[in-house]
Order: C-alpha cells, then sequence, then structure tokens
C-alpha cells in the first residue's frame, strides 16, 4: 500500500479526483449519450440550436425497431439477435474449450517448436481485422460460408482462440504442478486432477477469457458486415446500419438498437464477474 | 507388507543422465532418508518412486509388484510435498478426504477416517478452514494427515520441512518421528539437512551427483564414513579434514602433517598404508577438545599445544577454532570456560576415534 502512504496533502487527493472524474466522463459521456439518444424523440435530437436536457422521454424508439408503430416498418432485430446469441455463444464455447486445452499444453507440457507456436498464436493478433476482410471474403465466397452463421463462428473462433491460449496459460502457470502431482498420488488420473484440482483454481481466468471472447464476437463489425447479408447470417452490430438511409440516418432508431445490444452484454459481464475472484490458488503452497 | 526395492534405477533427461544405476533396499516399516546436497538426485530418486518420474532404466519394486509402469494412482503410495500441495480452494476437511472420496469410499468411511487423521495430528479445530488461513505448521500437518488417512504402503516425503522456520522444524521433525511410531508404515524421506536425517532415520542413504556414497545407520556413517564426501556432509560442526603423509616413527606408522605435527596412526590400517602415501586425516571436533573438556580420557590421546583463534559458545559447550596441520580445526570444550582468543591451551586429539582416508580415492581405510 505504498500509494496509499505517498498521498499525504489534501490537495493531492483532490488533483487525483479531479483526474479520476475527468477520465470518468471521457469513458461515460458517449455510452449515456447513445442510452439518452434512444429515449428521447428525433425531432429533439435534431433540434437547433441543440437540446442539452432531455424534455420528453418516449419508448417509441424501440417500438419503432420492432414494428409496432404505425408510422414505420419493423427491423428483423429479433433474428439478428438471435444471430448474434447463437454465434457468440458457439464461437466463444468453442473457443474457451480448445483455448483452455491449448492453454494447458503450453503451460504444463514441453513439445518440440512449442516457442515458435506461441509466438504464432501470438502474432496473429498483430493483423489488423479488417485487413483480412478481402481474402477472408473471396476464400469464404468460394467455400460458400457467406452469409452464414457457420462461417462467422469460424472467424470469431481464429480471433478467439489465441487471446484464450494466451490467457488460460498464464492462469494455469500460476497453478503449481504440485497440485497436480499430489491429485495424481492421491488417486486421481491426470484428467481427473486436471478436472477436480486444476480447472476449479484456473476458473476466473476462463471466466476473463469468456468475457473477452463474448465481447468480441458479439460487438465485432467490420468483418461481420463483409461476410453476412441478410437475416440469415446478419448479426445486431450490422443491423445498426439499416438505420442509414441514402440521405437521412434515424439516429435515435440507431441508439435503441444500440442499446439492445449493450444490455446482454451488461448483464453477462455482471453474472460472470462473481467467478472473477483472484488469488484462490493463494495459501495451498508453501508458508 | 510394502518393502521398496531399487536395481540399477537410471535417470536421463535426453543426454543427461542425472541418477546412475541406484540400488536400495528399504524394509517394510524402515524409515529411510535419503540426504545430500542440492542436485544430488534425492528427489528424482523419490519422485521416480512415487511415479511422478518415469524411470530411463532397471525396475522399482514396491512389495512384490514391479511398478516402473504403473501410474502414481496405482502404486498405494502417498506423499508429503516440500510445498505442501494443498487444494486452495478445499477446506481441511475435504482436503484430508479427498483421496477417499476418489476412492470412492463411503461418507461414513471418509467421515470416521479424516476424524481419526484429524485427532492423530490435532486438526480438530481448523477442519473447515481453507489453507490460505492456516499457518505454516498447520499446513504441514494438514499435508501429513492427507497421507495418513489413506493407509498407504509407502509414504514418501519430500523435503517437508524446509519451508519452516528453525524452531517449527525441530517440532515438526519430532511430531514425524512420533507419527512413524504410531502409524507404522514405511517411510522414504528426502531431505538436504543431515540433522534431519540423523534424528528420523533408522537407515540413511547419503547422495552425491546421483550416485549412493553410502547406506547404514545414523550411526554407522557418523562413526565409519565410508569416504571423505559423508565424512564431511555427516555432522555439525564439520569433521575436520587434513591433508597428512604417511611416515614411520619409532617403526609405527604416522600421519605427517604439513606443519610437523605426527598423529599416530591405528593399528588396524596397517596394512593398508605404506610409507609416503598421500592420506587425508579426519577427526571430529569432539575429538579435539581441551584437556580436562573432554568426552575422551588423556591416554590414548595426542597433546597439542594451540592458541585459540576463534570461540563460540554454544552454552553446554564452545567450539574452538585453532590452526592445525596448516588449516583451520574446530575442536569442542564441553563443560565450557570462558576462551579469550588468543589464549594458549592444551589440546587432546582422541586417537581411538581418528579416521583415515585415501587421499587419491577419498575412500576410508578403516571402514
Amino acid at each position: 500500500m505504498r500509494g496509499k502512504l505517498s498521498i499525504e496533502k489534501p490537495w493531492q487527493r483532490w488533483a487525483i479526483r479531479f483526474g479520476v472524474f475527468i477520465a470518468m466522463v471521457i469513458l461515460v459521456v458517449p455510452g449515456a449519450w447513445v442510452v439518452l439518444t434512444a429515449f428521447r424523440p428525433n425531432i429533439e435530437v435534431l433540434a437547433r440550436p441543440a437540446v442539452w436536457i432531455p424534455q420528453h422521454l418516449t419508448l417509441n424508439n424501440f417500438l419503432g425497431i420492432f414494428g409496432l408503430l404505425s408510422t414505420q416498418q419493423g427491423l428483423p432485430v429479433g433474428s439478428y439477435f438471435v444471430n448474434s446469441l447463437v454465434i457468440s455463444i458457439t464461437s466463444t464455447v468453442i473457443a474457451i474449450a480448445l483455448g483452455m486445452m491449448g492453454g494447458y499444453a503450453f503451460a504444463r507440457y514441453r513439445f518440440r517448436g512449442k516457442a515458435t507456436l506461441f509466438l504464432g498464436f501470438m502474432l496473429s493478433r498483430t493483423v489488423p481485422g479488417v485487413a483480412l476482410s478481402l481474402p477472408l471474403f473471396i476464400i469464404w465466397a468460394r467455400l460458400g460460408l457467406i452469409d452464414t452463421s457457420f462461417g462467422l463462428i469460424v472467424v470469431y473462433l481464429a480471433v478467439n482462440i489465441p487471446f484464450t491460449i494466451w490467457l488460460t496459460d498464464g492462469f494455469f502457470r500460476q497453478i503449481p504442478v504440485d497440485l497436480s502431482e499430489a491429485a495424481q498420488i492421491d488417486g486421481c488420473t491426470r484428467w481427473q486432477a486436471f478436472w477436480k484440482v486444476e480447472f476449479p483454481l484456473a476458473r476466473s481466468g476462463l471466466a476473463s477469457a469468456a468475457i473477452f471472447a463474448f465481447l468480441t464476437s458479439w460487438n465485432e463489425y467490420a468483418l461481420a458486415s463483409q461476410l453476412t447479408r441478410t437475416t440469415a447470417s446478419k448479426t445486431m452490430p450490422v443491423g445498426l446500419m439499416d438505420f442509414t438511409a441514402q440521405f437521412t440516418v434515424d439516429w435515435t432508431g440507431m441508439s435503441a438498437m444500440a442499446v439492445l445490444i449493450i444490455i446482454p452484454a451488461l448483464v453477462l459481464t455482471f453474472v460472470v464477474q462473481k467467478h472473477l475472484i483472484a488469488g484462490l490458488t493463494f495459501g495451498g503452497v508453501k508458508g | 507388507m510394502a518393502e521398496v526395492r531399487l536395481e540399477k534405477v537410471v535417470k536421463r533427461y535426453g543426454k543427461l543422465e542425472i541418477v546412475h544405476g541406484i540400488d536400495l533396499d528399504v524394509a517394510h516399516n524402515e524409515f529411510v532418508v535419503l540426504v545430500g546436497p542440492s542436485g544430488c538426485g534425492k528427489s528424482t530418486t523419490l519422485r521416480m518412486i512415487a511415479g511422478l518420474e518415469e524411470i530411463s532404466d532397471g525396475v522399482i519394486r514396491i512389495g512384490d509388484r514391479v511398478v516402473n509402469d504403473l501410474p502414481p494412482r496405482s502404486r498405494n503410495i502417498s506423499m508429503v510435498f516440500q510445498s505442501y500441495a494443498l487444494y486452495p480452494h478445499m477446506s481441511v476437511r475435504e482436503n484430508l478426504g479427498f483421496g477417499l472420496k476418489i476412492a470412492g469410499q463411503s461418507e461414513t468411511e471418509i467421515k470416521k477416517r479424516v476424524d481419526e487423521a484429524a485427532e492423530i495430528l490435532g486438526l480438530g479445530p481448523y477442519m473447515d478452514r481453507l489453507p490460505q488461513h492456516l499457518s505454516g505448521g498447520q499446513r504441514q500437518r494438514v499435508a501429513m494427515g492427507r497421507a495418513i488417512v489413506r493407509n498407504p504402503d509407502v509414504f514418501l516425503f519430500d523435503e517437508p520441512l524446509s519451508n519452516l522456520d528453525a524452531k517449527l522444524r525441530g517440532q515438526m521433525r519430532v511430531e514425524i518421528k512420533k507419527l512413524h511410531q504410531r502409524v507404522k508404515t514405511t517411510v522414504i524421506y528426502v531431505t538436504h539437512d543431515q540433522v534431519e536425517a540423523m534424528t528420523l532415520a533408522d537407515r540413511i542413504v547419503i547422495m552425491r551427483d546421483g550416485y549412493v556414497e553410502q547406506v547404514g545407520t545414523p550411526s554407522e556413517v557418523f562413526d565409519r564414513p565410508a569416504n571423505v564426501f559423508v565424512a564431511g556432509f555427516i555432522g555439525s560442526p564439520p569433521m575436520n579434514q587434513l591433508s597428512a603423509t604417511v611416515a614411520t616413527d619409532g617403526g609405527k606408522p604416522v600421519a605427517m602433517l604439513s606443519d610437523g605435527v605426527a598423529v599416530p596412526l591405528p593399528a588396524d590400517i596397517a596394512g593398508q598404508i605404506s610409507e609416503g602415501q598421500a592420506i587425508v586425516l579426519g577427526f571430529r571436533p569432539e575429538s579435539l577438545a581441551p584437556r580436562g573438556h573432554s568426552l575422551h580420557g588423556a591416554e590414548h590421546s595426542l597433546s597439542i599445544n594451540r592458541a585459540v583463534t576463534i570461540a563460540e559458545p554454544l552454552g553446554t559447550e564452545t567450539i574452538l577454532f585453532a590452526e592445525l596441520g596448516g588449516k583451520e580445526v574446530q575442536g569442542k570444550m564441553l563443560n565450557p570456560r570462558v576462551v579469550a582468543p588468543g589464549e594458549m591451551l592444551e589440546f587432546t586429539l582422541d586417537l581411538a576415534r581418528l579416521h583415515v582416508f585415501d587421499a587419491a580415492s577419498g575412500k576410508s581405510l578403516r571402514a
């Protein structure tokens, strides 16, 4: 707790609070503005001079995108939502399962080419996703994977597996080998030792990896916009572009949709966060 | 019945050979300690017995089974790790019962045996705590409890006390000894601490660089070390070792030290030495004591006057440093009085307890 000790003067404390406040404002305002816009009528949002304090709040934007208003046609939000959910969950589950095994192997086993392979996985993360969009498009077109959920799942697996391997490798490394050996002497097979001792201890790492993988797939726009076409595979973020027409943008509708995208991500984060208890391995070994 | 037998056991990592064909017999219910400096292969040997390391060559038997290719869980052994290796996410009770649960024992049987072990080790009040809420000594006890509940054929200990402070280490040493007296089982115990080896073992196996240097009871390895290495490793403070040359004085063999002191050699080695042979003369600090402060009598001893360079009072005894044979040697003063540095004392060297080693091979000429 050296940081605590070094803050002695009240003005320093206030300076830090002010700095944190500014940082929070920068982080929160755009998100808050989207949420606010989602509940305001279009007229107020587009008004000049700008109306900063909301005068009217309305649910019409949400009703509109579901087609519940007589004035506009609805969007296939249901299909988008289901596509997003299926693609994100499937790719997350597979990425975690494979990534966990990979991470465990990197943490526990010695094999030829290990360092090179690991570096290769990490280097794959240095390529910006958009740079892959053209080659991906061409290959996916040949394979008939354009506009399929499966095609997008494969893309997200390629993005998420290396990251999961990297993250879980670190977590498994922190778990002493002694624990698995003790379990094996206690009568476990290698697999039981993993499942009953190492896996529960790595749970917080796996939870972090899962959140990351899910959010990556859930929020991804650039590749999804290239590789999807119709309600067969379009995801929520791609659906946002339905609100742009040739000359107009339906900002309030788009914001309402954005809120719908944010909610599941928030819920998931809250659900999983209780597993993110660090330091559970502490105290099992040494004195 | 579970004796452990190692026959020509070899461990190689690639081309590097760590353990060079060890032979070892551990009798049923015997407490055997593998001791040696770090890197001598003692932990590797233990891990091979446990099944945590594959053996590169040779045979390991536990009881009447060859266990070479059996996984650890099929060997009916238990092991206490240096790090304790308690499962951090399980309470003490769950830690103790884990092996029984895996073996498919009934809840009532598990409870009975866990409670028994807890009773033996005094763990009663901590049963629902997580390992992180226990002190080092308590964790150590849980680790031992986890080993005994399963009622194994063989207990393996891998430097179990090295993470404890000196005081606790002493206490736990006594507890381990009591435990072995109470729960009669074959024990193989690895340590680098020769005091632990001496106090706990029925027999000590002294290892160096992947070879067994000597196997014997504590008094055997202490009184009749097989070579220079064992002589220096066992005993604290260590045995004094001085280079000398065999000479003859009045028809009897003597060891001529570099400073001209002639130490009469024991008669029983007469046949093994020749004049001019380079030898190492060894004697323990307790064999060199000021007159009137020794274990040995004045007869059959050599009187040497020396100035004390340093005196280390330890209460019941004082360790005295002096120059002899060109080296600094340590003597032990029983019923000590205050000794000032530089003080001249008459030391007596117990000639009956001399150790003589061949300088070239390092082997004892008296073993």
